[in-house]
C-alpha cells in the first residue's frame, strides 16, 4: 500500500514538474515569437493571450475583406459627437494646414509630417468594414498612406516591436505590433468615400486598422512613437483600452 | 499484480447501483460547460445592452432600420431607445470574461467530442436506439411528457428519446453554431477565413443568429432544469455530481 502511494506520489510529482516546465518553455517560446500581448497580466489575461497568440499564428498575413462600392453604407455613419477643443477648433479653422503628425522613438529620422506631405506619398484606397465593440458597424471607402510607408520614410530601427499612436483627444492612445503596423491595409487615413475624412469619422487623420475592432482605429492622431517595449507608456498595458478594462488586442 | 487478479476473480458481482450513472468525463465537462454558459450568458447580455438592436446583412447602425430591437434602455447614449436614461456600461470586463469563458467552453467541448466518440458515449447514450426511431415511439414519448408521466425506472439509467434528441441538438447543432457565429464576428478570423462569415450573409446576420441561438440555449436550460426537478432533483443532481444513481421511491 505504501509502495503504491509512494509510486503515485512520484508519478504525480513528475507529471506536475513536466507540466510546469512545459508551460514555462511554452511561454518563453511564445514571448520570443511575439505571441504575448502587453496586457497578459490582467485578470482575464489568459483569454486575451490565447486569442492574440492563436490569431498571430493563423492570421499574421491575412487581408481584411474588401467590398464592392455598392456595399458602402449610405448615409455614412459617424459615431458620437465630433471632438472639439480650442486647439482643434483653431486647426480646423485653418483647414488643418497646421496639423502635424510627429514620428519619433526608434527611427533613424524623426520627423513631423503635414497633411500635404502625407498626401504626396503613394496612397491606397480600400472599402472595408468597421465594427464597434458595442455591436454596430458600417462600410466605407478609406483612403490614406500605408503606415508602413511612413515608417519606411522615417527609417525604423531593427529592434522596433510596436508603434504607439496618440490622439489630440485627451486620453486616447493605442499601439499595434509590427504585424499590424507593417500590414498593407493599415492606413494613416485622410480620406473617406472620395472626399476628405470628415471630423465625425476622425478627420483630418485617423489610423485605420481594419483587422481589429473600431476602437483600435484611433481618431485625430498627431504622434507615432516606434518602440521596443510598451512598459513606459501609460500603465504599461499597451494602450488606454486595457486601463479601462478592454483588451489591447482587438482582433477578437 | 497477483492481488488485483484475485480481487477481480473473487469479488461478488457489483450491484448495478454502484456503477457510475455518468462517467467522470461527462460530469466534469457538464459542469464546466454549465459554468461557462452562465458566464457567457450574463456577459453576453451585458454586451447586448450597449446596442440592443439587431440587423441582417453585413452592416447595422442607428441610421439603419433594425430587423428588431429589444425594448430596453441601452448602456450607450448614442443608441435611440425611447428611454431618457442609459444603463451602467460594463462592457470592458464583460467582453474579457466572455472570450475567456468561450476559450474554456471550446476546449471543454473538444475534449467532450473526442472522448465522446472514442468512449462510445454518443453511440450508447445519445444516438436514439433503433427501436425508438419511429413516429409511434416519438409520439408516445411526447404524450408521456405532456401527461407528466413520471419517468420509468430504466430512465434513471439511460436517456429517453426526447432527451436524446434534445441533447443531440444542443451538442451537435446549437453549441457548434454559437461558436461559429461568434467567430464570424471576429474581424481577424474572417480576414483569414472569409467563409466563416459569408456563410451567414454578413457580420450583422451572424450577430443576430448568435443572439437567437442564445435564446434557444436558454430555453433548453430552463426546460432541462425543470425536467431535473420533476424527475427527482436530488437523485439527478447526485448522479451528475458523484456519478452514483439510486432508484428513488415513488418510481414505477
Amino acid at each position: 500500500m505504501s509502495d503504491f502511494s509512494r509510486r503515485k506520489l512520484i508519478t504525480t510529482g513528475l507529471a506536475v514538474t513536466a507540466g510546469a516546465s512545459g508551460l514555462v518553455a511554452a511561454s518563453r517560446l511564445a514571448e520570443r515569437y511575439g505571441l504575448i500581448p502587453p496586457d497578459h497580466g490582467t485578470l482575464y489575461g489568459a483569454g486575451a493571450t490565447l486569442t492574440y497568440a492563436a490569431q498571430r499564428l493563423l492570421t499574421r498575413h491575412s487581408m481584411a475583406r474588401e467590398f464592392p462600392r455598392s456595399e458602402i453604407s449610405n448615409p455614412p455613419f459617424a459615431n458620437g459627437e465630433p471632438f472639439k477643443d480650442e486647439a482643434f477648433t483653431r486647426l480646423q479653422a485653418g483647414g488643418f494646414a497646421g496639423w502635424r503628425l510627429t514620428v519619433d522613438g526608434m527611427v533613424a529620422h524623426p520627423a513631423a509630417f503635414s497633411l500635404d506631405q502625407l498626401k504626396s506619398y503613394p496612397s491606397r484606397s480600400q472599402i472595408t468594414h468597421l465594427a464597434c465593440e458595442e455591436g454596430w458597424s458600417y462600410i466605407a471607402e478609406w483612403t490614406g498612406v500605408p503606415l508602413s510607408h511612413v515608417l519606411d520614410v522615417a527609417g525604423i530601427l531593427p529592434q522596433a516591436r510596436y508603434v504607439v499612436y496618440t490622439s489630440i483627444e485627451p486620453g486616447w492612445w493605442d499601439s499595434v505590433d509590427m504585424a499590424d503596423a507593417l500590414h498593407p491595409q493599415t492606413l494613416i487615413a485622410y480620406g473617406m468615400n472620395g472626399g476628405d475624412l470628415p471630423v465625425g469619422n476622425g478627420g483630418p487623420l485617423r489610423l485605420r486598422v481594419p483587422r481589429q475592432l473600431g476602437y483600435k482605429s484611433v481618431k485625430y492622431i498627431t504622434r507615432l512613437t516606434v518602440t521596443d517595449s510598451l512598459k513606459k507608456f501609460g500603465k504599461g498595458l499597451g494602450s488606454a483600452s486595457p486601463e479601462a478594462g478592454y483588451a489591447w488586442y482587438a482582433g477578437v | 499484480m497477483a492481488d488485483s487478479v484475485w480481487v477481480a476473480a473473487n469479488a461478488p458481482a457489483l450491484p448495478a447501483a454502484a456503477a457510475p450513472r455518468h462517467s467522470a468525463l461527462v460530469r466534469i465537462t457538464h459542469w464546466l460547460t454549465a459554468l461557462c454558459f452562465f458566464a457567457l450568458l450574463v456577459t453576453g447580455l451585458e454586451i447586448v445592452v450597449s446596442h440592443p438592436r439587431f440587423y441582417w446583412g453585413e452592416t447595422g447602425n442607428v441610421h439603419m432600420a433594425p430587423l428588431f430591437a429589444i425594448p430596453i434602455p441601452a448602456s450607450r447614449a448614442t443608441v435611440p431607445t425611447g428611454y431618457g436614461y442609459t444603463l451602467p456600461d460594463q462592457n470592458g470586463w464583460s467582453r474579457a470574461l466572455h472570450f475567456q469563458s468561450a476559450w474554456v467552453l471550446v476546449f471543454t467541448g473538444l475534449l467532450y467530442f473526442v472522448a465522446g466518440f472514442f468512449s462510445g458515449h454518443f453511440r450508447k447514450n445519445l444516438f436514439p436506439r433503433g427501436t425508438d426511431l419511429s413516429w409511434r415511439a416519438l409520439s408516445a414519448a411526447i404524450a408521456d411528457h405532456l401527461h407528466f408521466q413520471p419517468p420509468s425506472e430504466t430512465e434513471a439509467w439511460s436517456y429517453n428519446l426526447l432527451q436524446r434528441l434534445s441533447y443531440l441538438a444542443v451538442v451537435f447543432v446549437l453549441f457548434p453554431l454559437i461558436v461559429w457565429t461568434g467567430l464570424a464576428m471576429s474581424p481577424a478570423v474572417v480576414s483569414a477565413f472569409p467563409v466563416v462569415v459569408t456563410t451567414f450573409g454578413g457580420q450583422q446576420s451572424a450577430r443576430t443568429i448568435h443572439f437567437a441561438l442564445t435564446i434557444l440555449l436558454t430555453l433548453f436550460l430552463l426546460v432541462h432544469v425543470a425536467m431535473v426537478i420533476l424527475a427527482g432533483f436530488k437523485s439527478r443532481m447526485t448522479a451528475m455530481i458523484t456519478g452514483r444513481a439510486s432508484t428513488p421511491r415513488g418510481y414505477r
